[in-house]
């Protein structure tokens, strides 16, 4: 799935670089979410997702990008994000994506956990050349 | 010698006849600055470069690494830290420098072919100036940037004394690894410093928990506990709730309360303090 970028201008492409970089995400996938009139809940949901597969970006993936923007599809609008890094991939996407699980020192749920958080989620990994996670959040 | 030559040129483009090309400049600068900065400092800064420029085109100089025009960069330096701090645009500082190529314009028109080529070098070297002042510019930006959130460190985390053995932190933004570590360290001095038993940390104002933050609040708690403090986690609105039950976070055996009231209340329960409204009394 490649995230049709259907309603305004191309997405920006935000860079996940150093911890701090998170933040600006975050308020990114914020102005976004309020722009496409998500509910404060479906808005705290994909802002934590986003949260966290930038963390896992920065973090596994030794750092990367985020594009984001507003999609249309069946008369709904969205907004919807891509992180990709170019790391060491994941050699195993079933168990990376069992709750509990990590090969850092987290809780094991940033993952899994942002799959609950949106409606729309994609993983592709290569190992040894990177991963790409596209989620997608529908306006209900 | 070439490059004899070539600062004569410069030099002769520099100290054209009679006309003050120093004032001329200073003018331009002032133009399009306004009266933002004092005219007697603007006045004082250009001058002061000017002829520090004159000075090192004199002995040579050939670009802005030159050594010769350590002087210049010194005061360049100087000039775009001050435009930075006073909170001018990158342009407006450069702006500074440039300003000096369009003064000269006028001349080149005026002047014979000879100078085209000598004008280009100066432009060119006038260029590297004005990139400097950016770079520098830039960088007493970052400075500011980086100042001023380790300010925001410090402030963002204060812990106050409820009641009696009672105290709360009321976090607000982002918690990131260096904050949460900042607001752990404090909470358990505290707790030490005012022999508390009892602590609240108030999240009203995170808009955000993911499972980092989550991670680094049940840090704290244990630690608290191994103290042998209560921790009580108060504020957690409905959207975050929802969102730590979808990330699928277990709260398990930390007491949570929707209000920092409510935490108060259970907090004084626990420490054996009764509040008793007076009868009688009008409320």
């Amino acid at each position: 799935m490649t995230a049709p970028w259907t309603v305004d201008e191309e997405p920006r492409v935000h860079p996940v670089a150093r911890s701090g970089d998170l933040v600006h995400v975050r308020q990114v996938i914020r102005v976004l979410a309020q722009r496409c009139g998500l509910s404060l809940v479906d808005q705290t949901k994909l802002i934590t997702a986003a949260s966290e597969l930038a963390r896992n970006a920065l973090i596994y993936g030794g750092g990367g990008t985020v594009r984001a923007g507003l999609v249309e599809a069946n008369g709904r609008r969205g907004v919807a994000a891509v992180f990709e890094d170019s790391g060491p991939g994941i050699s195993d996407v079933g168990q990376a994506m069992t709750d509990g699980w990590t090969s850092g020192s987290g809780l094991g749920l940033g993952l899994s956990g942002a799959r609950r958080l949106v409606d729309d989620f994609e993983l592709s990994t290569v190992p040894g050349e990177g991963t790409a996670v596209t989620i997608v959040k529908w306006a209900r | 010698m070439v490059k004899r030559d070539n600062a004569a040129d410069l030099m002769g483009l520099l100290s054209n006849g009679d006309r003050d090309l120093a004032a001329m400049w200073v003018a331009e600068v002032a133009g399009s600055l306004g009266s933002r900065v004092g005219s007697a400092e603007l006045d004082r800064e250009l001058r002061e470069l000017y002829e520090a420029l004159v000075q090192a085109l004199r002995q040579g100089a050939v670009d802005v690494h030159s050594e010769e025009m350590s002087e210049v960069r010194a005061l360049l330096a100087e000039l775009s830290r001050n435009r930075a701090r006073q909170g001018f645009s990158p342009s407006e500082t450069a702006i500074s420098v440039f300003a000096l190529k369009r003064v000269l314009e006028p001349m080149l028109e005026n002047g014979s072919a000879d100078e085209i080529p000598a004008y280009l070098r100066l432009a060119r070297i006038l260029d590297g100036l004005g990139l400097f002042t950016i770079e520098t510019y830039t960088r007493t930006r970052d400075e500011l940037i980086t100042a001023q959130a380790e300010q925001l460190l410090e402030l963002s985390t204060p812990v106050v004394r409820l009641w009696d053995g009672v105290i709360a932190v009321p976090l607000v933004g982002t918690l990131d690894s260096a904050r949460t570590q900042v607001v752990m360290e404090k909470l358990l001095q505290a707790l030490v410093d005012t022999g508390s038993e009892q602590a609240i940390i108030d999240i009203t104002g995170v808009p955000a928990v993911d499972t980092q933050v989550a991670q680094h609040l049940l840090k704290t708690i244990v630690a608290a506990r191994l103290m042998g403090a209560e921790c009580t986690v108060s504020g957690i609105s409905p959207q975050i709730a929802q969102t730590i039950v979808a990330l699928g976070i277990e709260f398990d055996g930390i007491v949570t309360k929707a209000s920092l009231a409510d935490a108060l209340k259970l907090a004084l329960r626990r420490s054996g303090v009764d509040m008793v409204a007076h009868t009688g009394t009008r409320r």
